[in-house]
């Protein structure tokens, strides 16, 4: 059983990274990847709202929607939850640190409609993971989100001293570079 | 039956999940309540939301905080007109720093569309900076606009344009000086001047005189001959270079139609011949006040209804006796 636990973490993590393996949650993922501290910061509200999301929505689907067989409201029930948590993060950050709230900016709200905590939520559903599979599956992509979040947000810094060519800079060398972060978690497969 | 219960069933828990989130996020936002100045709202929704950058925050919610918080003026924001910078002190209750002057960025550069001028065919990337790199740009004149649009690329307004001559067009009504082009430039030619001035000094060479007649036909030499013709003293010479106080210049034309590389202009008048002023005496009622504004004692007669005259050696063509004459009697003409 444990030995499943770890191994749901590393896909999730590596194998079936939300960012780069199943391109989910592309939009903060190229936009607050500007500098690590707030990548840092942001990484880690996805996984909060992730793992949270996770949990509530797993709750919602085994206890209200699959007995009232109304599986149907899925979609719509999932995003209520991660909305609310998202407003509930923002909050939270916005009362205790502020100035990650300042960085952040539009993309904290904008985790309400990242595909990412959507689609986390989803297949969990579909993979038929039981609460604690869910969780650690959550975790497991929050953490695979930040991870690429924070693996970018470095190599970007370093991209802002680097020689460019004029008409490479900004957006053009960051998909580039994307890409090729892919490429290279492509290797991962090998791992299953 | 079983249509209408999976009906209810499934309004009854959406409304439950909504209620209990709801409530959730009520008691938190009671609980996390961050009190933000309202002024600091009504601040953003009256900035002009552009987000330019052109008054050095971040974006227009950055300076709205920085008013509120720093008092930090409100003419800071280069883009707001005078009506919404009342609207907007008015609103927050603080004192309108007055009317500024509006600023539109300038080129100070002729250009010269000579083709002899130039030190070889740059075919690199189109930009100003990667053209200096290379032996400091295609013109001899190391001070001249490069010309390859690095500041019609930065401006967020669509103000400007590359014109003939490889120099840029600034659309006046566009600019908000917002200061874009201005860092853009690597040959530091563009400025912010008083959008109401028309004189300019297009020159940004510190060279001397025979260095700038090397590599331009229209640059500063430094001769002094405007600073001499000059009334208001408006013209101060510095590093061979020419430049106008625009807080002291009267647009008189003076300086365009003496200085002999016809490096200052006045804008929107491309062949600016010098002008003296000429009263219909018929129609002088000699009232003194073109009298008394001029500063070149060029009118006659003092003394009430005795009909002026011009001293013709002593008009610059300033234009102030136009201005100011009730009966609009006094007219500039060219003299040759």
């Amino acid at each position: 059983m444990s030995a499943d636990l770890f191994s749901i973490f590393i896909i999730a993590i590596f194998i079936e990274n939300f960012v780069l393996n199943q391109i989910l949650g592309i939009c903060p993922f190229v936009g607050v990847s500007n500098r690590v501290d707030s990548a840092v910061g942001m990484g880690l509200a996805v996984t909060f709202v992730m793992v949270l999301a996770g949990v509530v929505t797993w709750s919602i689907q085994n206890l209200f929607l699959a007995p009232f067989h109304l599986e149907y409201l899925q979609t719509l029930s999932f995003i209520l939850v991660i909305a609310s948590l998202v407003q509930f993060v923002e909050m939270v950050i916005r009362k205790t640190v502020p100035s990650l709230y300042q960085a952040l900016g539009v993309y904290l709200p904008l985790i309400t409609t990242n595909c990412a905590v959507l689609g986390v939520a989803l297949l969990n559903v579909r993979k038929g993971y039981g609460l604690v599979e869910s969780a650690v599956n959550s975790l497991g992509g929050g953490l695979g989100f930040f991870f690429a979040l924070l693996l970018m947000a470095g190599i970007r810094e370093r991209l802002e001293v680097a020689e460019v060519p004029v008409a490479m800079r900004g957006a053009p060398i960051t998909f580039i570079t994307a890409g090729l972060l892919a490429i290279a978690f492509y290797g991962f497969a090998g791992l299953a | 039956m079983a249509t209408v219960t999976a009906i209810f069933s499934a309004i009854l828990l959406m409304g439950a999940l909504g209620f209990v989130f709801g409530a959730i996020l009520s008691y938190a936002s009671q609980k996390f309540a961050v009190t933000v100045d309202p002024r600091i709202e009504t601040a953003i929704s009256l900035l002009p939301g552009a987000n330019c950058g052109g008054c050095g925050f971040p974006g227009c919610a950055g300076l709205a905080t920085a008013i509120v918080e720093k008092g930090v003026p409100i003419a800071t924001c280069p883009v707001l007109t005078a009506a919404a910078r009342a609207k907007l002190s008015l609103a927050l209750g603080l004192a309108d720093a007055g009317p500024t002057t509006p600023l539109v960025a300038t080129v100070m550069c002729n250009g010269l569309p000579a083709e002899e001028y130039r030190k070889f065919e740059y075919t690199g990337i189109v930009d100003c900076q990667a053209a200096v790199l290379v032996a400091n740009g295609p013109w001899l004149c190391p001070h001249r606009c490069v010309g390859l649009g690095s500041c019609v690329k930065a401006c967020p307004f669509g103000a400007m344009t590359l014109g003939e001559n490889r120099l840029p067009i600034i659309d006046k009504e566009k600019c908000t000086a917002c200061g874009k082009c201005v860092k853009a430039c690597p040959k530091a030619i563009i400025k912010l001047v008083d959008k109401e001035k028309t004189v300019h000094v297009k020159c940004n060479s510190p060279e001397k005189g025979p260095d700038v007649r090397k590599v331009c036909k229209v640059g500063c030499i430094g001769c002094q001959l405007c600073k001499k013709v000059c009334a208001y003293d408006a013209i101060i010479i510095e590093n061979n270079l020419a430049r106008i106080d625009y807080s002291k210049c009267v647009q008189c034309g003076a300086c365009v139609a003496k200085c002999p590389q016809k490096t200052i202009i006045m804008q929107g008048v491309p062949d600016f011949k010098a002008r003296k002023a000429f009263i219909d005496e018929p129609a002088c009622v000699g009232c003194t006040l073109c009298f008394k504004v001029c500063k070149f004692q060029a009118v006659e007669g003092g003394t009430p209804k005795e009909k002026h005259r011009i001293i013709s050696a002593k008009c610059v063509g300033c234009g102030a006796c136009v201005a100011k004459c009730p009966k609009k009697c006094i007219i500039l003409k060219p003299i040759d």
